[in-house]
This record gives structure tokens, C-alpha cells and sequence, in this order.
């Protein structure tokens, strides 16, 4: 597979290419997906081709194809340098790279107890999916019962024309279940162990881990109690988050915001810029002294963990937030170069037909030294809201709207009265700036956000968020249409 | 580089062989592509990212005694491959337990209308696509630029063991962009965008001067109060509405009891109604779905009246009717609607805004996400050009507000005050603007 990257890259730089690159990737994945004790969907993809990015000038060239033969690969190469030629009728100034670590030439594999496609058996598989729908079914109330799980297995052969020669193969798996009731005029929907479920770069370990057969009829009875549970009272009030939806606000209010692409205007039309300024890092007020956030594509069983990204860059921990003071961005060399600073390590693309681009890796907020029980006993009057429903914030990341899918009144310190349909609203700063409280190790918990989605043509990125419950001041909250 | 064949005959003939492959072993579904898709990225008024990939595979589902059914694909297009992916599908298969709802496979059935084909699309160049580029830029007369333009093609051959056969092929050419303009507090954005089969007919020049003009106009925006107001809604903002509501006239959400959409009731406005055509020459893509079902017109909504569901053969089936060919594929996604068109009215936008007193014009919609999918409650925000109407006369720019809206009551009766002679393609949909009654701006996005 080097040979055809090592086509590419040649033929690219024969056409006229400063800098070429080349990946094949082959991957293997498969879901299965049942509701109400039947499964509804069983699918299984192989995939394998080349990309091929070659710059000229201001511009990436990038072409995709699944003929893998050396004239493939070769013609390949050269057709992404035409295309970054074509670039020059509406040209900006010249892309530099950041200069890098000396170019690896290493294969990097993920670590698994259980391949979740080798080792375990789509019987086993789909019994577990059935079993989990059938006992959230059996509870009086529920209309759906859905269970789903998905497993990517990916390898990777990345060639540079600086030398680099890198294989990496990576496992990934999760899994969720939901409930949900419908009532005369809403439906009320329970997640586990989030809204996207729980994903990591692992083996089917993970999937046992979680539980799903523990949780399915508490899931379940939820559900059902939502319906008659009473509204989120509008107010505003100390909020609680659990450790699933600070994985949702860390996700949308600082992953994408700290994206350097977004910073520099890149992706201006489509996602958005952000409302940070790159003059401004390092001095910058981003939240309370207790926030402190890394983005970490080193953690092992993370989504977004890896070996080394897709430019080569050996993954890294990067500083993003310190005691409340934004310090680092996510960055590839080209968007590093820009701003002085040398890359994150975090461009990557979703699949062989797709240009790397700088992606979320772990992006998640460090522990500190509270709890959820200390958090509810603190508060004499709050909202404690978990497992995101809804999620929406505007281009620059900066005020956001999001749902729960659950929340519990706070009374003196106490957990009180359920309550649906709850919501909180606020701005990026101010909202961080409200964190008082911030759960401990031990309840730090690196949740997978399988679907993120950015780019044109759309990627789907895989990223992790380390998170733990956090008590938030003053926040307005039981927004309604 | 992968050319057009021009007649589909390469895609059936790799469905033939994967069907001979399954032989009588089991009823089989085959859907084979192939085709190309470029899209060209400006950002900061030059072209940065450039791309273009050759696509093409095979999906396989078969189902075997009992129901069972799996599916798997691939695009490895060599017997090898071709020989792995059908017994892959058939080994996941032998693995399910019996499914006593399995719908049976499409029967033989020719589709309706021609292909939304265009050759110059189709052979469409880097430099092609750049050249656009450079009008939507240059209309912008210095103010900063962002979007892409993009041209594809695809030609699609199904065929099953019960005999059904179809091929088409589709074009399909976008410009997209916004202009920025540097106000006394940042930057403020306007928007324009064209899309169609045929690449002749998008005018990217227009598009950046659109947007050019809304940014211009934007630069010294002003705060309003959140709350209620009249609204007239532009086709970007009507083409999200479209989206969501579409997902209610899926036959499966309907049965699941997630829908909001109840048949034969007057839930629109009597002015309002919609229907879905993928033959229509305004829509884009293929005229059969992804069970090899050709796509029917359906009316969704008919002078206000709740009309019909989408269904795949199992939604079908279930509800005693025969599938409409929406079907996406998935069991679990089920059919819905996905070449909507809003039937235009006799007023242009500006006549629309004439009739407003005070009110609010809006440009697009940003990020909106569905709050419960049986009452249609969304949020989002406002962007790419909110101004104010005062008097029948569109006034200053306002700041970007957050919306908590039901898409449904918008549009309930008595609430379509007046729709739009200005029908465009936006998202897959045909949709013009919409004057209505009330909107539920619940924020400002500044705080």
C-alpha cells in the first residue's frame, strides 16, 4: 500500500506540486441497529482507496480514487496538482507549513481486548441489541425501544514528500439505547449512555463496560415518567450539568471555537468563524480559574485518539484552557504556520475520498475536586440537567441554546420533583465564567462524539470529550416556544 | 478519471453479476453508482481547498428464508470483490432471527420522467468551477468572500431478483457563498447561493452581488427586543422549515406516533401547500428510491389540508398501501419526502414586504435543531441578513436573534399571510418566500 501512496506523491510533485502527500486507507465497519425486540438494520462496508493533496501556491489540490494500481495512484497525484494549479485564477497568499518533528517512518496500532468484528459474533452482537429492546418494551408507557451499535476498523499507509512513511490501524466501537414514550401532544425520549451513545477507540470491551442490559428498564421507566413530570420551570438559576452534557458544551462552546481553521476565516461560509482572535490567545478570559481544558489525542480509549495524524504530526496533549485563560488552539501545519505556532497534530479526514482537515482529537475539561452529590448539596435552589436532546449555537460559538432530555429540581441541597422538557441558554464567556463547581477523577469520563460534522464535502468526525460533572451560576434556563 | 458512460449499462451489468452471484439463494436487492464529485473552496477571497474524487460501489441486500435480511457494500467492483460481498451478505443474513414483516422486493415498474441530466455539468472542469468562483469574488468589489462551488454526476443502476430494473443519472452544480463586510463592531455577513442541474444556469456574479448588497446593509446593524413578529421568511429560512417538516410525513414516524402530521386534517394555512415530485424538472437527483421503487408525486399538503405519507414497502405494508418510492435505505430511517416543492403564490418578495407594517426580514436560518418532533418546536438563530419592516418598507439591519418556533403553527391556518412568487432550489427543495404572521424570537445572540 506504501507503493500506490508513494505513486501519488510522485506523481504529484512531477506535475508541479511544492508539497505532496498521499494516504490509502482500507476500513471495514459495521452496525446493527433494533427496536422494540427485532432487529431492523444489519449493515456491513469494506472500503479502500487513495488521497492524494498536492500544494501550489495558495491552494490544496486534492484528488480520490479507489484505483489503487501504480498508474492509478501516479495519474492520481498528478490530477490533484491540476487542480490546485486551477486555484491561481482566484489566488491568496502562498500556504506555508509548520515546520514539523522529522518525518516518521513507524506503524502505530490501537490497543483492544475484544476485535468487536473478529471476536465477537453477530449473534452475540445482535441477542444483546434484542435483549436490551425487549426489557425497555416491557415497561408500561414506552412506544420505542431502539438499540444500535457500530464498529470501525480502519488502517491507514500515509507517505509525504518529506520523508514520512506511516501505517497506523485503529479499532473503534460504541454503543447506546434508547426509550422513547409518547404522550397526546410531545414525546419524551431517554438515552443511554448519551444522546450519541458511548464510543471509544477500543474493543467490544467498551460495549460491556457500559452496561447496557443494567440500565435498559431504569432508561425505560424514565421515559414514561417524563410525560407527566412538570415543565422546567423558566427562571434563571444555579445550574448542574452531569458529565454527558458537559461532554455536549465542551463539544459545541469550546472544541469548535478553539478550531484554527474556523479562527482564520476558513470556514467562514459554512460552520462559521469563532469568537476568539488568534492576537489574543495567551491573555484571553475565557472562564472561571477552575476551568481548565487540554485537547489530549493521546488518551488511550478515547474516540479521538491516534497514533499520528493524518499530516504526519505524532499526536500530542495541547494546552487549550488554563486556569480559565485560553492558551492553545487545534491546528495542522498549514494553519499553524499562519499564526507562528507549530502544529497541534490535529488534521485528519474521515475516509480515503476526503481532504484532511483540522478535527476536534480529546477535547475535554480536567477534573477538579467536587462531585455531583457535593454539587446538589450546595445548591439551595437549581436545576441539575443530563444527556443532551437538543444543541444549537450560533456561527462565532458564542451563545448557545441546549436541551436535556431530564433535569431534577434543587432544593436545599437536595434533589427533588423530575422535570422535562429543560433547557438552558447563555454566552460562551459568561457561561464559564458562572463554573463554581468541577467534578473530581473520579467521576471523569472520556465520552465519544461519533458524528461530528464538518467541511464541504461534509466529513464525520470521531472525537473524544474527558468531562465530569459542573455547577454553573445565574444561568437562564426552561426556554420555550 | 471516471467518465460518463451515458447509459447506465456499466452499473447494470455489475448488478447482473452480483445477482448471478447470489443466485437462487436468496432474493437479492442490488444498487451499483459510479461517478464524480468536485467541489472548489474560497475562503478569504481565494480559492484554498480543491478536490475532486472519482465515486463508485455496490450495495447488496438479501434476504433469505424467513425474512432474514442483511446487507452489506463495498467498492471493490473486481469478481473478488464482488464474490466477498455476496457471501458477506448472505452469512449476516443466515445469522438474524426471522423477520415476519419483511415487505418483499419492488416489482417491475418503469419511473417517471427523464433524468435531471446535464453533460456540461457533468463535464465540468477544476477551472470551470474556479472561474465561478472568481465572479461570486469579484461582485464582492473587496469585501471579503467565502463558499464554493460545486459539480457533480452520478448514473445508478438497481436491480432485483423479482425483476425490477432501473437505471438513471443525475447533475447537479451549486454556487454558495457569503461577502463580508467590516462593520463598527465586526464583521457582517450576506449570503447568496444558486444550485440546479445544469451549471449554465447559476449566475454566480448575481450570487456574490446579493450577497455583497445584504452585507453592505448589515454593517450597522442594531439591537431589537426579542419576542414576537411578523416575519418575511426568504427561501433559505423556508427550505429549513421544509426539512423538518418533511421527517412528519414519513409513514414509519407516523405509525411510531413521532409525527405531527395528521392525514386529511386542515393543519395548514388554506393558502399553503406542498407536494413532493422528484420528476419535476425543478428537482434534482434520481426518480427512484433506494428499493428500486419508482418515486410517486405525492401531495403532502393541498390547499392546507394534511395529505399523504411517504412510505418504503415495509411502512407500506403496514399501513395496507403501496410504497411511494421515497425509501432512504435504512429500516430504521425509513421514507420521507426528499423533492419538496412549496407551491409559489403571485407576489414577488418586495410585494410581500409591503403588505408588513412592522416586522422582520429574514435571510437565513442557522443551526436549527428540532426540540420534539410531534409538536415541530425548533431553535435556531438568525444569519446572513435580518432587517427590520417598518411601514412596508424593508428598514436597518437588526442583530442576529435565537428562535424557539413550532414550523408547524407557523404555518397553521390563518397564519400564511402571503407567499412568494420567488421559487428557488435550496437544499434539495423548490421553496419560495413566505410572509407570516408570527415568529417567536426568544434571544438576542449576544446575550
Amino acid at each position: 500500500m506504501f507503493d500506490a501512496a508513494q505513486a501519488a506523491v510522485e506523481g504529484a510533485l512531477a506535475a508541479g506540486a511544492t508539497y505532496a502527500d498521499a494516504r490509502v486507507m482500507s476500513g471495514r465497519t459495521e452496525s446493527m441497529n433494533a427496536k422494540n425486540g427485532a432487529i431492523e438494520d444489519l449493515g456491513q462496508s469494506e472500503s479502500s482507496g487513495l488521497g492524494v493533496r498536492a500544494l501550489i501556491g495558495s491552494s490544496w489540490g486534492f484528488f480520490a480514487s479507489s484505483d489503487l494500481s501504480a498508474k492509478g495512484a501516479r495519474t492520481a497525484g498528478e490530477q490533484a496538482a491540476d487542480i490546485a494549479k486551477a486555484s491561481a485564477l482566484v489566488p491568496g497568499p502562498d500556504t506555508e507549513l509548520a515546520d514539523g518533528d522529522a518525518p516518521a517512518q513507524v506503524h502505530w496500532a490501537s490497543t483492544y481486548q475484544e476485535h468487536p468484528l473478529d471476536d465477537v459474533s453477530l449473534s452475540e452482537k445482535g441477542d444483546l441489541l434484542v435483549s436490551v429492546t425487549e426489557a425497555m418494551r416491557g415497561v408500561k408507557g414506552v412506544s420505542l425501544a431502539t438499540a444500535s451499535y457500530a464498529i470501525w476498523d480502519t488502517e491507514k499507509w500515509f507517505v509525504s514528500s518529506e520523508g514520512h512513511r506511516i501505517s497506523q490501524r485503529i479499532i473503534e466501537c460504541g454503543a447506546m439505547l434508547n426509550s422513547t414514550a409518547v404522550g397526546d401532544s410531545e414525546t419524551q425520549r431517554r438515552s443511554y449512555p448519551g444522546i450519541r451513545g458511548q464510543y471509544g477507540t477500543s474493543g467490544w470491551e467498551l460495549v460491556r463496560q457500559i452496561d447496557l442490559p443494567g440500565n435498559a428498564v431504569r432508561i425505560a421507566e424514565e421515559s414514561v415518567a417524563l410525560l407527566s413530570a412538570p415543565q422546567c420551570p423558566e427562571e434563571t438559576t444555579d445550574l448542574i450539568l452531569g458529565a454527558e452534557q458537559m461532554a455536549l458544551q465542551i463539544h459545541e462552546s469550546v472544541g469548535h471555537a478553539i478550531e484554527l481553521d474556523r479562527i482564520l476565516g476558513w470556514e467562514a461560509a459554512f460552520a462559521g468563524t469563532s469568537w476568539l482572535e488568534p492576537e489574543k490567545m495567551g491573555s484571553l478570559r475565557f472562564g472561571s480559574d477552575l476551568m481548565n481544558v487540554t485537547a489530549d489525542a493521546t488518551l488511550p480509549g478515547a474516540l479521538g485518539s491516534f497514533g499520528y495524524d493524518d499530516e504526519g504530526t505524532p499526536a500530542k496533549s495541547v494546552p487549550i484552557i488554563d486556569q480559565g485563560t485560553w492558551v492553545g488552539v487545534l491546528s495542522g501545519r498549514d494553519s499553524a504556520a499562519r499564526v507562528g505556532i507549530p502544529s497541534g497534530g490535529c488534521v485528519r479526514s474521515d475516509g480515503w475520498n476526503r481532504l484532511p482537515m483540522v478535527r476536534m482529537t480529546n477535547v475535554g475539561l480536567l477534573p477538579g475536586d467536587s462531585s455531583l452529590d457535593e454539587m446538589i448539596a450546595a445548591t439551595d435552589n437549581g436545576v441539575l440537567m443530563d444527556t443532551n436532546r437538543s444543541w444549537s449555537i450560533d456561527d462565532k460559538r458564542l451563545n448557545f441554546q441546549f436541551g436535556c432530555e431530564i433535569g431534577w429540581e434543587i432544593k436545599n441541597g437536595e434533589r427533588g420533583r423530575m422535570l422535562r422538557n429543560p433547557t438552558y441558554t447563555g454566552i460562551s464567556p459568561q457561561f464559564w465564567g458562572s463554573m463554581d463547581m468541577v467534578g473530581g477523577p473520579d467521576e471523569w469520563t472520556f465520552f465519544g462524539t461519533p458524528n461530528c460534522g464538518k467541511g464541504q464535502p461534509m466529513q464525520v468526525g470521531h472525537t473524544g470529550h474527558p468531562s465530569v460533572p459542573c455547577r454553573f451560576r445565574d444561568v437562564r434556563v426552561g426556554v420555550r416556544g | 478519471m471516471t467518465k460518463p458512460s451515458g447509459s447506465g449499462e456499466a452499473a447494470m451489468a455489475l448488478c447482473d453479476q452480483v445477482l448471478e452471484l447470489v443466485g437462487n439463494r436468496a432474493e437479492a436487492l442490488v444498487r451499483s453508482s459510479a461517478g464524480q464529485s468536485s467541489l472548489t473552496r474560497f475562503a478569504n477571497s481565494c480559492i484554498h481547498q480543491n478536490v475532486s474524487e472519482d465515486t463508485s460501489g455496490v450495495r447488496l441486500q438479501v434476504t433469505v428464508a424467513g425474512g432474514r435480511t442483511a446487507s452489506a457494500a463495498t467498492n471493490r467492483t473486481d469478481t473478488g470483490g464482488l464474490s466477498a460481498l455476496a457471501e458477506r451478505a448472505l452469512a449476516a443474513a443466515a445469522l438474524r432471527p426471522e423477520d415476519a414483516d419483511w415487505p418483499g422486493l419492488a416489482e417491475p415498474e418503469p419511473a417517471r420522467g427523464e433524468d435531471h441530466w446535464d453533460d456540461a455539468t457533468a463535464g465540468a472542469t477544476a477551472r470551470t468551477r474556479a472561474e465561478a468562483v472568481g465572479g461570486f469574488v469579484d461582485a464582492g468589489a473587496g469585501l471579503e468572500a467565502a463558499g464554493y462551488c460545486s459539480t457533480s454526476w452520478g448514473e445508478v443502476a438497481v436491480a432485483n431478483s423479482a425483476g425490477q430494473r432501473l437505471t438513471g443519472r443525475s447533475t447537479v452544480a451549486t454556487i454558495s457563498g457569503i461577502q463580508r463586510a467590516q462593520g463598527p463592531d465586526g464583521k457582517a455577513d450576506g449570503s447568496g447561493d444558486f444550485s440546479s442541474a445544469r451549471l449554465a444556469e447559476l449566475d454566480a456574479a448575481a450570487a456574490g452581488r446579493l450577497a455583497a448588497d445584504r452585507a453592505r446593509a448589515s454593517t450597522a446593524a442594531e439591537d431589537i427586543a426579542p419576542g414576537h413578529y411578523e416575519v418575511v421568511l426568504e427561501p433559505d429560512c423556508v427550505s429549513d422549515m421544509v426539512q423538518f417538516l418533511s421527517f412528519g410525513f414519513s409513514g414509519k414516524a407516523h405509525a411510531e406516533g413521532t409525527s405531527f402530521a395528521h392525514p386529511g386534517e386542515g393543519q395548514f394555512d388554506p393558502a399553503f401547500s406542498m407536494w413532493d415530485d422528484a420528476a419535476d424538472e425543478r428537482s434534482v437527483g434520481l426518480n427512484f428510491d433506494a428499493e428500486g421503487t419508482p418515486s410517486a408525486h405525492l401531495s403532502l399538503v393541498k390547499d392546507g389540508v394534511t395529505g399523504n405519507l411517504a412510505h418504503d414497502r415495509r411502512s407500506a405494508a403496514k399501513a395496507g398501501t403501496k410504497s411511494t418510492g421515497h425509501a432512504t435505505g435504512s429500516t430504521a430511517f425509513g421514507a420521507f419526502p426528499m423533492s419538496v416543492i412549496v407551491g409559489e403564490g403571485q407576489s414577488s418578495v418586495d410585494e410581500l414586504i409591503s403588505k408588513v407594517e412592522h416586522g422582520l426580514l429574514v435571510c437565513g436560518f442557522w443551526y436549527t435543531r428540532i426540540l420534539d418532533p410531534k409538536t415541530q418546536v425548533v431553535t435556531g438563530l438568525t444569519r446572513n441578513g435580518i432587517f427590520r419592516i417598518d411601514d412596508g418598507k424593508v428598514g436597518p439591519a437588526v442583530r442576529n436573534l435565537r428562535f424557539t418556533q413550532s414550523y408547524a403553527a407557523a404555518l397553521a391556518p390563518g397564519r400564511v399571510l402571503g407567499i412568494g412568487n420567488d421559487g428557488r432550489r435550496v437544499g434539495g427543495y423548490w421553496v419560495p418566500s413566505l410572509r407570516l404572521a408570527d415568529w417567536n424570537f426568544t434571544g438576542g445572540a449576544q446575550g
